[in-house]
């Protein structure tokens, strides 16, 4: 792929994977690929994952959006991990309540709230 | 009146949702209207480039949109086989929530306030009421108010219709 500007910042603290989504807009195909991809590199270098992804960037998003997330999701399951969504502003919210999305996910309206969700006492991740 | 026949590209098609959705703007829409027409508008344009003409840079997608005052008509027409929207499941029933396709139609149903397709299926119309606002109650206007809200042409909530519900699965993403 020509266009491969970072779209995530990934912050590990404390055995939580901390994804920050840099683009506003989750609508092109390539980017959300891109994304998907990065994504699963992460979880299968990991034995186990707690990842946080920080939506607060986010304006918009497309179906494939909430593909590529189904599709993370799922791949953390596998490993016995956890996929914690948080910073999601109330129009796109209401996008994972329209398509019931949000009884999938985990869904926290902060960071901290999320990581803390992620690391509650006595679960490990090995990154 | 924006009328326009664009390369299979989906750059090409998200400059063109700029141009349509910089209409909206100068005409008024507020910000839930516009996250509507462009929520719905990407999806159209990736169904027809995606599922409609299979990424074939010899196809051509025709595109109109008509903002108007009060409401706005976007037509999109592929030139694939087209399908039958009905004949799709339903991404909201249980078996297919963690199906990670099939969501696109449901979401353009939910925020157009119309969606119809022709009879081949490679056409899709959608209008969009000015003051419509989102499907729910839990639009931006009312989280991230403070303080008294701005005087809206759409009356004090912004929001004319109830809650729109899902009645047909959809086809293509």
């Amino acid at each position: 792929m020509e266009n491969q500007a970072p779209r995530l910042k990934v912050i590990k603290a404390g055995g939580i994977s901390v994804v920050e989504l840099l683009d506003k807009k989750m609508l092109d195909e390539a980017c959300i690929a891109q994304i998907g991809e990065e994504l699963a590199g992460m979880i299968a270098e990991a034995d186990s994952i707690g990842l946080v992804m920080d939506f607060a960037n986010v304006e918009h998003m497309s179906s494939s959006a909430l593909g590529m997330l189904i599709t993370v999701h799922k791949r953390i399951q596998e490993k016995n991990g956890q996929l914690l969504l948080c910073g999601i502003r109330p129009s796109i919210f209401e996008v994972f309540k329209i398509t019931r999305l949000d009884e999938i996910f985990q869904i926290y309206s902060g960071r901290d709230e999320a990581v803390a969700a992620a690391a509650p006492q006595g679960r490990q991740y090995w990154l | 009146m924006i009328q326009k026949s664009i390369p299979t590209d989906l750059e090409v098609a998200r400059r063109l949702t700029e141009e349509i959705l910089g209409q909206a703007r100068a005409a008024g829409y507020d910000e839930d209207a516009c996250f509507a027409i462009r929520l719905s508008l990407e999806e159209a344009l990736i169904n027809a480039i995606k599922h409609g003409n299979k990424f074939d840079r010899s196809r051509k997608v025709s595109v109109s949109a008509d903002v108007g005052a009060d409401l706005t008509t976007i037509t999109v027409i592929d030139e694939g086989d087209g399908f039958d929207p009905s004949s799709v499941p339903d991404p909201t029933a249980d078996e297919n929530l963690e199906k990670p396709f099939g969501r696109g139609i449901m979401l353009m149903r939910a925020y157009m306030d119309e969606v119809g397709y022709n009879d081949r299926g490679n056409k899709v119309r959608m209008v969009k009421h000015r003051c419509s606002g989102l499907p729910t109650s839990v639009g931006q206007s009312t989280v991230h108010s403070s303080g008294a809200e701005p005087e809206s042409p759409c009356g004090p909530s912004g929001k004319t219709e109830p809650a729109r519900h899902f009645r047909h699965g959809p086809g293509r993403q």
